[in-house]
């Protein structure tokens, strides 16, 4: 899950980090209204994707009328293929220095990571990437927490001087709010301290584990919608992952590996996939669904049904696909290959009830598929 | 450490509908199943074996060398906890969408006890004609057939469909590996490899990876320092970047664990890379002819 600024910041501020004032606003006239509540301000769009500032999307206006110009030519732009809804209205900060600091989910250590770097704002990525040094890594033991001593060790040598305390402080509160949001990502972008030496933080980036969602139950409406066309989002409701893809043979496997195998295969033998849709793990059961949530899709062309069974029960999967297709009789070629957990009672089924002989191999069933579908 | 006939093994959640599905099917295959895990039902018996209320307590009656988790994931970390801190050797770690940072915790746990975890998220662990430990199809003797070739995968699925190559091929299996499809998981395919590699009856290894992280890139350092032939299928070739396809584990981020980076690392790392699963079996009787 996602979470633009204008819904992150208020969690940052609920762990006693420092934001400036703002306002949520959705038309030129509620910017305005905002801007002259707030005085000399910022226009920010709120997209849940970076690079927003060198897309247009942030704006200084020194008053009401300025803000109203600026949010009306920001808000129906589109930023990384996010159409711009709202903008936020935010008090302006007067910027002596703009560092980074960020808690991530650390694969390499299996744990948290602090990365803080002096050098924040809109080009820290490729500061970072043209100097190692330029990124300050420290990972953080689970079990204890981020110290205090490593936190002062992060942010040594800036010449920080009276902030220095201040800032050592926010770095703890970052953590303590990665750890109580079930954060994968946690970014202040750029963490600023300001001409009166005051720490605040100017943008917020947040990644909540999805698989946290059970007891992230507070914050969950506030995250931003998935990008989704209208069959993701159906499919999406009932718990299926499903891609579109622009191709013309549609795929039904179960488990994500074999799913993509069967899309590579797909290309390999000189076709296109018309879509990733997998009913692995807990979503064996879901067959029926996922059948008609494919046959939306009317690029598609032909359709392959590619079982491996482990967990996921090949003859209960089976028996999902075979009842949707009596019941919706569509007009598109299928066919099958079905291997694993449940497999004599599967083959046996499709060849009972849809009168069609499974493919022993793969490699023939996605053949058979492409060339349908060519035709 | 590859499980064995001999080795005796606890099922946490033994009385659930999965876990009463799957250790049936691991008991009947030759799977030394001592006892399981119930808190609700410590006391009684299923399967023909005692349920207690925690690992820490069977351990007591009943030492075993490996546990085996049918936990929902808001309470894997506790149940995962509790199998370290009770000593078992190996935990596999079946449950998918276990909150990552639990999962962070379970590592420590781990660390602190001496036990490797395999998972989370994997399909488990066979070994052909011995035992098996999880969620895989190995009573199935057209997929799985004991031999000699070890088959390492982070996807459960689509090691089912290798080893069905294989098997099809003649070429049975001294081991499947499933690593698991998580983002941080307790053994990684490069350590898999290592432990294959150690493995007398193992003779080659095929490795399937999948696009998304760095796992294929350090088993590639690994294999370079190897003597046994490894070949290798990664998935997602076709997949597009930055969507995440179902494993968490499979996203690509930046170009960073894309295809042609994984494929590239392999192949200079000696290890022949295949175009389907079928072409495999293809790949290594080249080199076994070599031999």
């Amino acid at each position: 899950m996602n979470f633009e600024e204008h819904a992150a910041k208020p969690l940052l501020a609920n762990h006693g980090i420092a934001v400036p004032a703002s306002r949520l606003a959705k038309t030129p006239d509620e910017a305005a209204a905002a801007a002259s509540e707030i005085g000399p301000c910022v226009v920010k769009a709120q997209v849940p994707t970076g690079k927003r500032g060198k897309a247009g999307g942030i704006k200084l206006a020194a008053n009401a009328d300025e803000a109203r110009t600026h949010a009306s030519n920001i808000i129906g732009m589109t930023i990384g293929g996010w159409p711009v809804e709202k903008v936020m209205i935010e008090a302006q900060t007067p910027i002596a220095r703009e560092l980074y600091a960020a808690i991530v989910n650390d694969s390499a250590s299996k744990g948290p990571m602090l990365l803080f770097s002096p050098m924040g704002g809109m080009d820290v990525e490729e500061a970072a990437e043209a100097d190692p040094n330029a990124m300050r890594h420290v990972v953080i033991p689970i079990a204890e927490g981020l110290s205090e001593a490593a936190a002062r060790q992060a942010v040594s040598g800036l010449d920080l001087n009276a902030v220095e305390d201040d800032l050592v402080s926010t770095l703890l509160k970052l953590y303590e709010a990665y750890r109580a949001l079930d954060a994968e990502l946690l970014e202040i972008n750029p963490l600023v301290i300001t001409k009166d030496n005051r720490v605040i933080a100017l943008d917020c980036k947040l990644t909540v584990d999805d698989s946290a969602a059970p007891r992230q139950q507070e914050i969950i409406g506030l995250a931003a919608p998935e990008k989704y066309t209208t069959l993701e989002a159906a499919a999406a409701a009932e718990g299926l992952k499903y891609i579109e893809l622009g191709g013309s043979v549609g795929v039904l496997a179960n488990g994500a590996g074999l799913t993509m195998t069967t899309m590579d295969a797909i290309a390999h033998y000189g076709g296109s996939p018309a879509n990733f849709l997998e009913i692995g793990g807990e979503a064996y059961t879901k067959a029926k669904t996922a059948l008609s949530i494919l046959l939306e899709n009317k690029n598609m062309k032909s359709l392959l049904v590619n079982f491996c069974g482990a967990f996921a029960r090949t003859d209960v999967m089976a028996e999902g696909v075979v009842s949707a297709w009596l019941e919706l009789k569509p007009d598109v070629p299928i066919f099958f290959t079905i291997h694993g957990t449940g497999e004599d009672e599967a083959v046996a089924l499709v060849k009972d009830r849809l009168g069609i002989e499974p493919f022993d191999l793969m490699d023939d069933a996605v053949k058979a598929a492409v060339a349908a579908a060519a035709n | 450490m590859i499980p064995r006939k001999s080795h005796t093994i606890l099922v946490q959640g033994i009385t659930g509908k999965q876990g009463t599905f799957w250790t049936k099917a691991m008991q009947d295959y030759g799977s030394n199943v001592v006892g399981g895990v119930n808190p609700k039902k410590a006391g009684t018996e299923h399967l023909g074996v005692p349920v207690y209320a925690t690992a820490r307590d069977a351990a007591k009656e009943r030492p075993f060398d490996i546990s085996v988790m049918f936990i929902p994931p808001m309470l894997a970390k506790s149940a995962a906890i509790d199998a370290c801190e009770a000593g078992t050797k190996l935990l596999v770690c079946l449950t998918e969408h276990i909150p990552a940072h639990d999962v962070m915790e379970m590592h420590v746990a781990a660390k602190a006890n001496g036990t490797q975890i395999v998972g989370p998220n994997t399909a488990g662990l066979v070994t052909p004609g011995e035992c098996f430990v999880g969620i895989m199809p190995a009573f199935n003797e057209r997929v799985f057939q004991p031999g000699r070739v070890g088959v390492i995968s982070r996807s459960g699925s689509l090691g089912t469909l290798v080893s069905l190559n294989l098997t099809q091929a003649g070429m049975g299996q001294s081991v499947f590996y499933g690593v698991g499809g998580d983002p941080m998981i307790g053994t990684n395919s490069a350590q898999a490899l290592r432990i294959l590699d150690a493995d007398e009856k193992t003779d080659a290894i095929v490795l399937c990876g999948e696009i998304g992280g760095s796992a294929e890139e350090e088993a590639a350092e690994y294999a370079s320092t190897m003597k046994k032939p490894v070949v290798a299928f990664i998935a997602g070739r076709q997949s597009p970047p930055g969507k995440k396809m179902g494993h968490a584990g499979a996203i690509v981020a930046g170009g960073k664990g894309d295809y042609p980076s994984k494929r590239a690392a392999l192949e200079k790392a000696g290890v022949a890379v295949a175009d389907t699963p079928s072409a495999l079996p293809a790949l290594l009787s080249r080199h076994f002819a070599a031999a």
